[in-house]
């Protein structure tokens, strides 16, 4: 909503000054935007020096000039002026300015050969002289400090733009927003003068609203205008006209616009000699079409509320005029329209055509039910003053009267709501100023909302009403109130900080990447999970929601290996979406660790980041958030975006049905369809949801501090056993001799190929053998190595190695 | 008398050019050994009076204890400069890079979660969540934001299906629904997550964080508000002073409704917050709609509160001088590095907000 503070001043008697204005607005919630000179055409010429000018290699007549315009680098310009000279100060205009003279808008553009971005001009181009003879010389003195400012003094009036909230259709005119400053204190509301408008004759252009399931129109009011003379607008009105932003079109079209702009009032003007005899205000039906006034056809659906003659739809009632009764300059007779249109109505026919309009924006959000005939009397004078012609009856025709909005208010909520008091005196003398009817009811007040108002139901918009006025400032500061309800964080929560921090404790970079994918990538990683595409991608290469962290993981890995890094280490923690219901989401880690360890150092080996890298860093990463290490189980069944062969799963006990975590290479077919570069690449993966909640909080859980100091024996073994036994249970199988006496059984060494027969493997274990009750002589201890041996062997089929 | 001095002396005189270990024990034995010099000399006393017997013993000891703390002296000295020039040997060069540190770091909108997080948890709020995926119902309607509603043309909705049922939240704005949903109040909580906007260019994202914050109770005024948004951005923006303004503005689901600018001035191109005369625009809030509270069945006669909406990057934008929303979510491994938090950066209170 723009308009100038003359403008407003048109409405409102007031002492305030343009900053005092400007910041009654903001305190009364109509935010200002800007308050700048409109943009003129003229602004784009700048001061410029002329650092070096050569001669153009291509003809001795044309220069070469650097240009210093004020900014980090110097423009190339060609320029023909005999005068351009290093060192001159001169105008810049840029490409795409607007040359005075001839209106010819400038572009980048060849000459002889090389490439000139503006123009250097002389004093007629700017129409300040008729001296076209070589370009402006400007003096030193005067403008070699202002290399790179505006030539042109921007003298237009100052415009306010305000950003008005959906709530506020009334502030979509200058007069609505001066009401609101004088109910503010910023001055009094001017009294619409009486209008002395003299009528002949009656409207006789007939008009129906049409009975219909679905009317988008409860009321047209209109007059006709005959024998007008339209014509250019005055000079008055067209500033306004470009104060708004807007292209001045014709007397007729100027001030219907301009008194939307003014009182918030719709009008539409139709050539009425145009009309096919009658108007008939009626739903469209399927098929109907019409051209609109911005030369586009419209094909409408059902149920759309039209404007429509004998032959047809003239124009979408509150949205869009159509281009059969448009009028023009040669226009003699006008029937000016002032509706009223249900905001639904508009909202849904302008969504589904997709035609935005200053009409529709207003009728979607409510316009005054009652400014009809003030609309059409304001637009009917101005149009008699500039135009001519004369102003039949009006013609008011309704299906439905408007129906006034009574509040009982009672004046405690507003103390109740905002924490302070104001009188009753003051909170009435407000109200009366935005324009309600305000009559005591013992405790209550009852007010009758003004028709302009449509925002305003019931009691709470009153509370609002009065505090917006009275100040926000107003508003005490209460100390906060430190009642805790419950814990901060549950569980999960907890579990979330815990292993985000221990993840990047581990030299992991914490990211944060779109919840959406692209669906290429994301197909690698969905496993069984259906696709979840997006209705209206932002773009088509992040069309679906993610199912795994890990498509843009790989997809941002990629993109750093392509800037050079070698040995990146990445996680985020956040959602993985497994359906496309609310809460069909999984909270997950997902690790990438590319590269080397210890690449380039002077002392250790540097090698390939492996599986047992990245199973070290998710394991000591569950340990620390609360796992206990000696539940964990790990499994070899893992997604299919793993090497199947170097990767595992781990679970919190043996019986659980899901991984709570994987952790493995990444399979290679992965890495050479996104083409990633790397040495290595592994990766790990942890679903939070999957961890099981423990109820005990840690003080239950330490329990009874138990050691022993009697002596401990440590004894090595080594089996052949099958290569696929698994490590992990041959260390059960020891363990499960005897739990008491063996503390810790270790995997040292394993081996395969010399001195060991094909598809066997060796193993090589440190157990620790530790009574609490006694130092266990050799005796003991050889019985236990029996048993080991020989459990292991019954077991697993291992054979001790001797 | 003076054989034995003259032994001693000469002895003395040999420990103390002697540099060898295994020589000045060998010293040690030819003096003390069975048949060592001193033993024989004491072998004699026997074999004289005892006048002399008691003359000579003193002066032999006194000779033993001399020679031998000479020689214990001369075996440690001997040693220890062995060991240092051992030492010596082995010095190496300590300016030698250590074994390769893992620095890992946490994201700006992580730790600013935590921050904020701490602040409110010190005032009493506890921490809710919601899915993503949200149901038009709990992100508009129950919000007071019915379909025919231009407020609504605020939103860019990203959408699952053709119906407009399912879409992304375009604001936290729903956990307040759900957490009303099922409860009973009073309620006092906070919601930090994603959300999702279908715009994109240098101010805006895709995709951002907000944090929601709601309290509820008998007598929650507009004042308790103030009072709750004043401590948050001090104790955020960690300065003593704040300038702080709150101008009324329009959400469907408050009202009153306002947006609260924080002053700031620019210093050495540098943003300042809490002074100057320049206002930024932070976040919204105001007192929950009595539509939306009907729609969550609380009766809005009995309780009442407010409700904010802060954006956490913008937050972190402002706070940790970074310039670009985009950055945040475009992983470059040097804006992680540059821009990340040491994982022991937990912000608490006792131990302070931030470093």
């Amino acid at each position: 909503m723009k308009f100038t503070v003359d403008w407003l001043k048109n409405h409102l008697d007031t002492k305030f000054n343009n900053n005092q204005i400007i910041d009654k607005l903001t305190n009364i919630g109509l935010e200002v935007e800007s308050f700048e000179s409109s943009a003129s055409e003229l602004d784009t010429f700048i001061v410029a020096k002329i650092i070096n000018a050569k001669t153009h290699p291509n003809a001795d007549r044309l220069k070469l000039c650097d240009v210093d315009i004020g900014s980090d680098k110097t423009i190339e310009v060609v320029c023909g002026a005999p005068n351009a000279k290093n060192g001159l100060l001169t105008v810049y205009a840029p490409p795409g300015s607007i040359i005075p003279k001839n209106q010819m808008k400038l572009s980048v553009s060849k000459i002889r050969g090389v490439t000139s971005y503006g123009m250097l001009c002389s004093e007629s181009e700017l129409l300040l002289s008729n001296e076209s003879d070589g370009i402006i010389e400007l003096k030193n003195n005067k403008y070699a400090n202002k290399i790179g400012e505006q030539y042109f003094k921007n003298t237009s009036e100052k415009v306010i733009d305000l950003s008005i909230t959906p709530n506020r259709p009334d502030c979509l005119g200058v007069r609505g927003v001066a009401r609101d400053l004088s109910a503010a204190g910023a001055g009094k509301l001017k009294i619409n003068k009486k209008s002395n408008l003299k009528y002949r004759g009656n409207q006789n252009i007939n008009v129906t609203i049409k009975k219909e399931k679905v009317q988008g129109c409860t009321t047209f009011g209109s007059c006709l205008i005959k024998g007008v003379t339209n014509k250019e607008s005055p000079k008055w009105l067209k500033d306004k006209i470009k104060f708004l932003g807007q292209k001045p079109i014709s007397a007729i079209v100027d001030i219907t616009n301009y008194v939307m702009f003014d009182l918030n009032r719709p009008l539409h003007a139709y050539d009425a000699d145009k009309i096919d005899n009658e108007i008939i205000v009626r739903s469209s039906s399927k098929g109907e079409s019409f051209e609109a006034l911005d030369n586009k056809k419209y094909i409408l659906e059902n149920d759309m509320c039209v404007i429509s003659d004998r032959s047809g739809v003239l124009g979408l009632g509150g949205i869009i005029g159509g281009a059969r009764s448009g009028t023009e300059y040669s226009t003699k007779n006008i029937l000016l329209e002032s509706a009223y249109f249900l905001p639904r109505s508009i909202r849904k026919t302008s969504k589904q055509l997709n035609i935005d309009t200053d009409a529709k924006f207003r009728f979607e959000r409510g316009i005054d039910p009652l400014s009809i005939e003030e609309g059409l009397i304001k637009a009917s004078e101005l149009i008699k003053q500039i135009c001519g012609g004369e102003i039949s009856n009006l013609d008011v025709k309704k299906i439905e009267n408007y129906k006034k909005t009574i509040i009982n208010f009672d004046p405690f909520l507003f103390e109740k709501t905002t924490g302070f008091n104001v009188t009753n005196k003051e909170l009435i003398k407000i109200l009366e100023k935005l324009g309600f009817n305000v009559s005591k009811n013992k405790k209550f007040l009852k007010l009758v909302v003004p028709s302009w108002r449509p925002d305003i139901t019931q009691s709470i918009d009153i509370v609002e009403e009065i505090v917006r006025i009275k100040g926000y400032e107003h508003i005490n500061t209460s100390e906060p109130v430190k009642t805790r309800l419950k814990p901060t964080l549950n569980y999960y929560q907890k579990l979330f900080h815990f292993l985000q921090r221990s993840v990047a404790s581990k030299g992991y970079l914490e990211t944060v990447t779109w919840s959406f994918t692209d669906s290429k990538i994301n197909q690698l990683f969905k496993e069984n999970d259906e696709e979840i595409p997006i209705v209206n991608p932002i773009s088509s290469d992040l069309n679906v929601l993610r199912n795994s962290v890990f498509p843009n993981l790989i997809f941002y890995l990629k993109k750093n290996l392509d800037r050079g890094f070698k040995d990146i280490s990445l996680f985020e923690i956040g959602p993985a979406f497994k359906g496309k219901n609310p809460g069909d989401q999984l909270t997950v880690i997902g690790a990438v660790r590319a590269g080397k360890v210890s690449r380039l150092s002077w002392n250790d080996k540097e090698r390939i980041v492996d599986t047992f890298d990245v199973k070290k860093d998710v394991i000591q990463s569950l340990c620390e958030a609360g796992i206990d290490k000696d539940d964990i189980v790990i499994d070899d069944k893992t997604p299919s975006y793993y090497h199947p062969g170097k990767s595992g799963g781990v679970y919190q006990n043996k019986n659980e049905k899901n991984a709570l975590a994987y952790f493995g290479e990444i399979h290679p077919n992965i890495i050479k369809k996104l083409d990633i570069k790397t040495e290595g690449l592994v990766i790990f993966e942890i679903c939070l949801d999957y961890i099981k909640e423990t109820k005990q909080k840690i003080k239950d859980l330490k329990s009874e501090y138990k050691f022993s100091d009697f002596q401990k024996s440590e004894r090595d073994f080594a089996f052949i056993i099958n290569k696929n036994f698994k490590s992990q249970e041959l260390v059960n199988i020891i363990k499960s001799v005897d739990n008491k006496l063996i503390k810790s059984v270790r995997v040292f060494d394993v081996f395969e190929g010399e001195n060991i027969p094909e598809g066997k493997k060796s193993i090589a274990v440190n157990v620790t053998i530790q009574s609490e009750e006694k130092t266990l002589n050799e005796n003991d201890l050889d019985n236990i190595n029996k048993l080991i041996i020989s459990s292991v062997e019954s077991k697993s089929g291992a054979k001790i190695r001797s | 008398m003076s054989d034995i001095k003259k032994i001693k002396d000469d002895y003395i005189d040999k420990l103390n050019t002697e540099n060898n270990v295994d020589k000045v024990n060998n010293i040690k034995s030819e003096l003390f050994g069975k048949n060592g010099i001193i033993s024989n000399e004491f072998k004699k006393l026997g074999s004289i009076s005892v006048e002399e017997r008691k003359k000579l013993a003193s002066d032999l000891n006194n000779i033993k204890d001399e020679l031998q703390n000479k020689i214990s002296i001369k075996i440690q000295e001997i040693e220890t400069k062995e060991i240092n020039l051992k030492l010596e040997k082995e010095k190496i060069d300590v300016t030698l890079p250590e074994r390769d540190i893992e620095i890992g770091k946490i994201h700006p909108v992580s730790q600013v979660i935590d921050e904020i997080s701490s602040i409110f948890s010190e005032i009493g709020f506890s921490v809710e969540e919601g899915p993503d995926v949200e149901n038009e119902y709990n992100n508009f309607t129950a919000l007071n934001t019915p379909d025919n509603h231009p407020a609504r043309d605020m939103h860019d909705t990203f959408y699952l299906d053709n119906n407009k049922e399912l879409l992304l939240r375009t604001h936290t704005s729903p956990v307040q629904v759900r957490t009303m949903l099922k409860g009973k109040p009073p309620f006092k909580i906070i919601a930090p997550g994603r959300t999702y906007r279908s715009d994109s260019d240098q101010t805006h994202a895709p995709m951002f964080h907000q944090v929601e914050g709601l309290h509820i109770d008998k007598n929650i005024h507009m004042g308790h508000l103030k009072g709750c948004l004043n401590y948050f951005i001090k104790e955020f923006f960690e300065v003593d002073k704040i300038k702080m303004r709150f101008r009324p503005s329009h959400f469907p689901f408050t009202e009153p409704s306002a947006e609260v600018d924080i002053g700031y001035e620019i210093k050495n191109g540098k943003i300042v917050i809490g002074e100057g005369d320049k206002w930024l625009e932070i976040l919204g809030c105001g007192m929950v709609h009595p539509n939306v509270l009907k729609n969550v069945k609380v009766n809005s006669s009995k309780y009442q509160g407010y409700a904010f909406g802060i954006g956490i990057d913008r937050l972190g934008m402002l706070k940790y001088g970074i310039n670009d929303l985009r950055a945040f979510f475009e992983t470059d491994y040097r804006w992680l590095s540059h821009f990340g938090f040491d994982p022991l950066d937990v912000p608490s209170n006792y131990r302070g907000l931030s470093r």
